[in-house]
């Protein structure tokens, strides 16, 4: 009884449960926060087209994507009420230990830009025949600008985990007390995540835009709508790439300079090393420690890390080395096959999606010779089924981001072990996760079929006059 | 005044703020099977919240991360201590904020049903976990000198705390019955107006006997006169809100029942202070304003940030129900289906 007793103690790890509850509604929850930023973006734009050139191909667009908006943004609200319960409910301990630093980025957000970000979707959505146009379209803007600042506050309390700064230990109290909220939100780390974050949501909203635009297309219908959103998207997409990749490139150089682990551990990278090749791809034995096969690019990583050729790189054994030492016997180095793979996940997959945005560009320009009705529809099927790329990039950005951190939660200052709540017990921990794996399945399926149907509906039918004088309040009813 | 009493006090202003606007909310929730005799009058209710119900919400994040940032220590046991009855609460939301924007997806009676039914489960659970919450955190619970809680979902259950429970569930159903009577126009206008009058009486009957049950706790605190003050304003604007229902009076019943909702939460507040969370079992480890905060610093850089945003966010949010001040009927569900 008691061994069996013992063996369920060991599978229902408070730890390991909250650990991987934290990741999947984390995950999850980041599936829909780019695709509000991004289409709040793009809404905007739309709307600020037909207000200029009273276009209403342009109006018709604002309306399609504002619906699949809404239909994405219950889902990014509420899911996001669950991340900033679980810090208390599942990490009592990293709580107490930095509320007085972390807590203010979170209460930050919420005051100044979570407030104003759900009180102008309301305006927008119901607010078609209330306000005027003007006051309208700026309603619209003041979403994605708060939806943005509410990025980069939270992204501020995660730079904080990532390279603790402006902050100092108050040994009676055993904890981190803030000194300088500039320094918070200042933070070298955040400063390359956010618009590394903002530029990859953008992505997934601008590809979400080309694969609606390529199933009409496919179709023949809604033409010219249609063609004014697949190019509008395309651009969109290699742009945004750009900027991710140069935001991207700031911050492997902040996190060479305050987690030089995680970047070994990107590249797998045991020994320090001058002028360090970077492999796109190892065969290898499943620890990682040795390799069998791989192919490098000569110079790159130290390139990556310190912008010059032969710059030092350096490695997990040194570093490792080195911990011990500051802080005392242990592991420090993450699961170096998670962060190795992560990597180049993350850069390849939205790389690849940029890539085929640029070749569309290239195949639908002006005057390009004609393609079989075949080749075409495949072409329009790629489109379609790669939208989803730049999203599973960010993913696996973020696995790459916080697994490589591990085994700390505050680099330097916190391990991850001891961060849990000691009140909570593994069944509870059990219970929960099971809860929120079964809701979040089950709103992903419905989420993604009324999406799909939203999608396929296509724009609405907008006759001249409407949105001016259309019957009153008939727009107001959206549920 | 101390800063640790001013952000004691603004993290009550932040939950009263979201138990009087999401408690509207949940009100509408609550009601849609006793108001709604078919799926139009259930859409001219749902569609009174439509524009406002996510920015009511997000107070409840506010007041979190608010407390968060000032009373890290009140934070961490509360919720963590509170494990269950959180997760329930979550998983409510999370239906009830789905459901109003899935309802309308398909033409298609059950499946509105039963998004229906989600919405109703979805309001009633959290204004009852957040009743017994709260009574708890006032009556105390067991925690330990590190301020750790240990305490099971039926100990919550207990006969104050269901009766917290009960009171916030009256509470915030009348409120939300008065709102509908405030934004509708016709036939549901006239029944909201009816059915707040037949809930009152037992309304007046909990919510009363909760109040009194509170000050009986403490009348050995140094500012039982605050307590029973707001208690007794409590009560008595729930009668007001009563009697204006009665005359027809809906904007003013609708502000006497926002201020009854508010004295009564401030009354919970006001019996706490200056604990936070006391403890029933270890007297070191009930949690203060003073050992529960944020540091000074924190505390005051934070405030400028709060008295800076906290008049916008009410100027925005008060021009948004302004915006949308106008009454819905079923004329407008039917002219917008067409």
């Amino acid at each position: 009884m008691l061994l069996r007793w013992e063996c369920m103690e060991e599978f229902f790890d408070p730890l390991a449960l909250a650990r991987w509850q934290f990741g999947l509604t984390t995950l999850y929850h980041f599936i829909f926060v780019p695709l509000t930023i991004g289409m709040a973006l793009m809404a905007a734009i739309m709307q600020t087209a037909w207000f200029r050139t009273k276009d209403l191909k342009y109006l018709r667009l604002t309306r399609l994507f504002g619906k699949i908006f809404l239909i994405n943004f219950a889902m990014g609200v509420v899911t996001g009420i669950v991340q900033e319960f679980q810090f208390g409910m599942n990490w009592s301990e990293y709580s107490r230990f930095v509320g007085d630093v972390f807590g203010a980025p979170l209460a930050i957000e919420g005051l100044a830009a979570f407030f104003l970000e759900a009180t102008f979707i309301g305006l927008w959505i119901f607010g078609w025949d209330k306000l005027p146009r003007l006051a309208h379209l700026l309603c619209i803007w003041m979403v994605f600008f708060a939806s943005a600042m509410s990025a980069y506050f939270i992204l501020a309390a995660n730079a904080f985990m990532q390279n603790p700064v402006g902050y100092t230990m108050n040994a009676e109290r055993g904890r981190a007390e803030l000194t300088s909220l500039w320094e918070v939100l200042s933070n070298p780390v955040v400063l390359a995540a956010f618009p590394h974050t903002i530029l990859a949501a953008i992505m997934f909203a601008a590809t979400v835009m080309i694969a609606v635009a390529a199933w009409h297309l496919r179709r023949n219908q809604h033409l010219e709508t249609m063609r004014t959103a697949l190019k509008a998207g395309l651009w969109t997409n290699v742009l945004a790439f750009m900027g991710v990749g140069l935001s991207g490139d700031q911050l492997s150089l902040a996190m060479v300079d305050a987690q030089p682990m995680k970047m070994a551990a990107a590249e797998g990278l045991y020994e320090t090393t001058s002028a360090a090749s970077f492999s796109i791809f190892t065969l290898g034995t499943p620890d990682g420690a040795s390799e069998l096969f791989s192919i490098r690019i000569p110079h790159l990583l130290s390139l990556l890390s310190t912008h010059t050729l032969d710059g030092e790189v350096e490695g997990i054994n040194n570093l490792q080395a080195q911990y011990v030492t500051q802080f005392g016997p242990g592991d420090y180095s993450p699961i170096i096959w998670i962060t190795y793979w992560a990597f180049r996940w993350m850069i390849g997959l939205g790389a690849f999606s940029a890539l085929i945005s640029l070749l569309m560009l290239w195949l639908t320009r002006k005057n390009a010779p004609q393609r079989s009705a075949l080749v075409q529809d495949r072409l329009w099927r790629v489109l379609i089924w790669t939208a989803p790329l730049p999203m599973a990039a960010s993913l696996v950005g973020w696995i790459f981001t916080e697994m490589g951190r591990q085994p700390w939660i505050v680099f330097g200052l916190m391990k991850t072990e001891a961060a849990v709540s000691p009140n909570v017990a593994g069944w509870q921990v059990a219970v929960s996760l099971a809860a929120f794996t079964a809701i979040y399945g089950i709103l992903a399926v419905v989420e993604f079929k009324l999406i799909v149907k939203a999608a396929q509906e296509g724009p609405p039918e907008i006759t001249q006059g409407d949105g001016e004088d259309a019957e009153p309040d008939s727009l107001a009813i959206v549920y | 005044m101390d800063i640790e009493q001013i952000w004691f006090a603004l993290v009550a202003f932040f939950f009263i703020g979201y138990f009087v606007l999401d408690g509207f909310d949940f009100g509408v929730g609550m009601a849609l099977p006793l108001l709604g005799r078919d799926d139009t009058d259930r859409r001219v209710m749902i569609n009174t919240i439509g524009p406002v119900w996510d920015l009511n919400e997000t107070w409840v994040i506010v007041a979190g991360a608010v407390l968060f940032a000032a009373f890290p220590e009140w934070y961490a046991s509360l919720f963590s201590g509170f494990y269950l009855p959180l997760l329930l609460i979550l998983l409510a939301l999370i239906l009830r904020g789905v459901s109003f924007e899935y309802r309308h997806q398909r033409k298609h009676p059950e499946w509105a049903a039963r998004f229906d039914l989600m919405i109703i489960i979805g309001s009633f659970l959290p204004a009852f976990l957040w009743g017994v919450a709260f009574a708890n955190i006032v009556r105390g619970v067991p925690m330990d000198a590190d301020h750790q809680v240990s305490i099971s979902l039926f100990g919550l259950l207990n006969p104050y705390g269901l009766l917290g429970g009960a009171t916030m569930v009256l509470l915030c159903l009348v409120h939300g019955m008065i709102f509908i009577a405030l934004k509708t126009e016709g036939e549901i206008r006239v029944r909201a107006r009816s059915m707040v009058l037949r809930f009152m009486v037992p309304t007046i009957a909990v919510a009363a006997t909760f109040l009194l049950w509170t000050v009986a706790m403490h009348v050995e605190v140094a500012h039982l006169g605050w307590i029973i003050a707001l208690a007794g304003l409590a009560a008595s604007s729930l009668v007001a809100a009563g009697l204006f229902s009665l005359g027809g009076r809906e904007g003013f019943a609708f502000f006497a029942m926002a201020l009854s909702i508010a004295s009564a939460v401030a009354t919970l507040f006001v019996s706490l202070f200056p604990n936070v969370m006391p403890s029933t079992t270890t007297p070191e480890g009930t949690l203060t304003i003073i050992n529960a905060s944020s540091s000074e610093y924190t505390l005051g850089v934070m405030l400028w940030v709060a008295l800076i945003t906290t008049p916008l966010v009410i100027g925005y949010q008060a021009w948004t129900y302004w915006v949308f001040r106008r009454r819905l009927g079923r004329d407008h569900i039917l002219a917008a289906t067409h």
